[in-house]
């Protein structure tokens, strides 16, 4: 068997273009899902039985089905939504790339409003009975007073969530994105060099990973210390 | 045949004539099903073992466990899938011409319940550890103390316990396999949710494809979820919250 690791210095541009659209597509849906994930999660602790009952099928609905499915029916999907929406004649072309973001904003929404949830549920009671005694409404009540600390509480939590959501973006690949994953496979294919590119994706995962992860567990250990 | 929605389709036969879309994607229920049931076999047993090890007072197991877990939960389970499929059989070759002489499906099946199998025992490691942790520790002392062995202590006293604590975080990791059983696809394994894509790509009706695979998950995931609730009930200890059920 002949390796040949020098393929990794010659397409580089190529695996680092696909490893920053990864980085990118992490960020978004971490951020988008967090804030989606936050009203699904003021939805689920609604007393409003229909909105909360809406939410609760949301969530579970995402949580039940395989993420490669997702992937597919949002991929399949979005086009004809979005045709009537804009009320064009053909389905706009919107491309993998930006597929993949949209549907892990909506799927990643749902891990993250069971966090948040958590979060929220974790804020003594009388915390929102006194910002109501003081005068403050629902929406003041929500952002000024519970939901700092249910984000506090949870930035562990929502870290490991990332994490394994930088992990996930991997999938991907079904749907022929170009990320790290894929920008790897498509050179390895091309190339016949699946041991090399494989195996150094692998590594540049497990180091990435193993010591974000390092991180995120010295950080649980600082903020336990500070409350 | 224009109709947006037409159910029907499932009783169409394929292009090549014989079966019909239904039974397409029966077969592919029967690979998710074999797969998971044989991953989830691997995933307990040495999810157990390495779980096990690393609550004992050996620096050298316990650390030999801390790494087969770390190992194995930080790289994407679709970099591992390519792993055991493309990479691993090169570097054994006897494997790599058996392989080659036998069926694709056997490759790919055996392929995806070693990845899926091992991964999934990384998690359970997790849980399992967590559940022996978070018995108190006169336990143990306890068991010493009466003069069993290190042994005897985790088979009579620990173990017996620990294992009704976990079984809620295995249920959820049971449906997590079953889920991830879906990535086998990327290798070419014709399980559920391939054959949904490719029930979709022949009559180009995949909104019913799709919605057969989304329900079909979710009556298997609420079947396992039961089933395990049942076990639940069924070892439950008299008198502990933490193993009554529900």
């Amino acid at each position: 068997m002949n390796l040949d690791f020098d393929i990794i210095g010659r397409t580089f541009p190529y695996l680092w273009n696909g490893f920053l659209y990864t980085v990118q597509l992490t960020a978004i849906a971490a951020v988008g899902g967090l804030f989606f994930g936050t009203f699904l999660a003021l939805g689920r602790l609604s007393p409003i039985k229909p909105l909360s009952l809406v939410a609760a099928g949301y969530v579970n609905l995402m949580r039940s089905i395989p993420l490669v499915l997702v992937l597919f029916w949002f991929f399949f999907l979005m086009p004809t939504v979005l045709q009537l929406i804009t009320g064009g004649e053909r389905p706009p072309q919107i491309g993998a790339e930006r597929t993949a973001i949209i549907t892990f904003i909506m799927f990643e929404a749902a891990y993250f409003c069971e966090i948040m949830r958590a979060g929220i549920q974790s804020i003594a009671k009388g915390q929102v009975h006194s910002a109501y005694a003081l005068g403050l409404t629902y929406g003041q009540a929500m952002r000024l007073v519970i939901l700092p600390q249910a984000f506090r509480n949870m930035i562990p939590l929502i870290l490991t969530q990332t994490i394994i959501l930088f992990q996930d973006t991997s999938l991907v690949y079904v749907i022929s994105a170009t990320d790290f994953t894929g920008a790897a496979s498509k050179v390895a294919q091309r190339d016949g060099r699946l041991i090399e590119m494989y195996t150094f994706v692998a590594a540049v995962y497990f180091v990435l990973c193993y010591v974000l992860s390092y991180a995120v567990k010295l950080l649980q250990r600082k903020i336990a210390v500070i409350r | 045949m224009n109709k947006l929605l037409d159910w029907r389709i499932f009783f169409q036969e394929l292009p090549g004539g014989g079966e019909q879309y239904w039974q397409l994607i029966v077969s592919g229920i029967y690979w998710t099903l074999a797969v998971s049931a044989c991953a989830w076999v691997i995933a307990l047993v040495i999810g157990s073992v390495i779980g096990t090890i690393r609550t004992t007072q050996h620096p050298w197991l316990v650390r030999a466990g801390n790494a087969w877990v770390e190992l194995f939960r930080n790289i994407p389970l679709l970099v591992q899938m390519f792993l055991w499929y493309f990479v691993i059989p090169e570097f054994i070759p006897p494997l790599k011409a058996w392989i080659i002489a036998s069926a694709p499906a056997h490759a790919q099946f055996i392929a995806a319940v070693l990845c899926l199998g091992l991964f999934t025992s990384a998690r359970v490691a997790e849980q399992v550890r967590a559940g022996i942790q978070s018995l108190p520790r006169g336990q143990r002392n306890a068991g010493m103390a009466v003069g069993l062995t290190e042994l005897q202590v985790y088979r009579f006293v620990l173990l017996p316990m620990a294992f009704r604590i976990v079984i809620p975080p295995l249920t959820s990791e049971t449906m997590n396999l079953i889920k991830n059983s879906s990535i086998a696809l990327t290798i070419g394994l014709a399980e559920l949710t391939f054959r949904s894509r490719e029930m979709g790509e022949y009559t180009f009706r995949f909104f019913e494809a799709f919605s057969a695979a989304t329900l079909i998950y979710i009556a298997i995931g609420m079947t396992a979820n039961r089933v395990m609730a049942f076990v639940e009930k069924r070892v439950a200890v008299p008198g502990f919250i933490a193993s009554g059920g529900k």
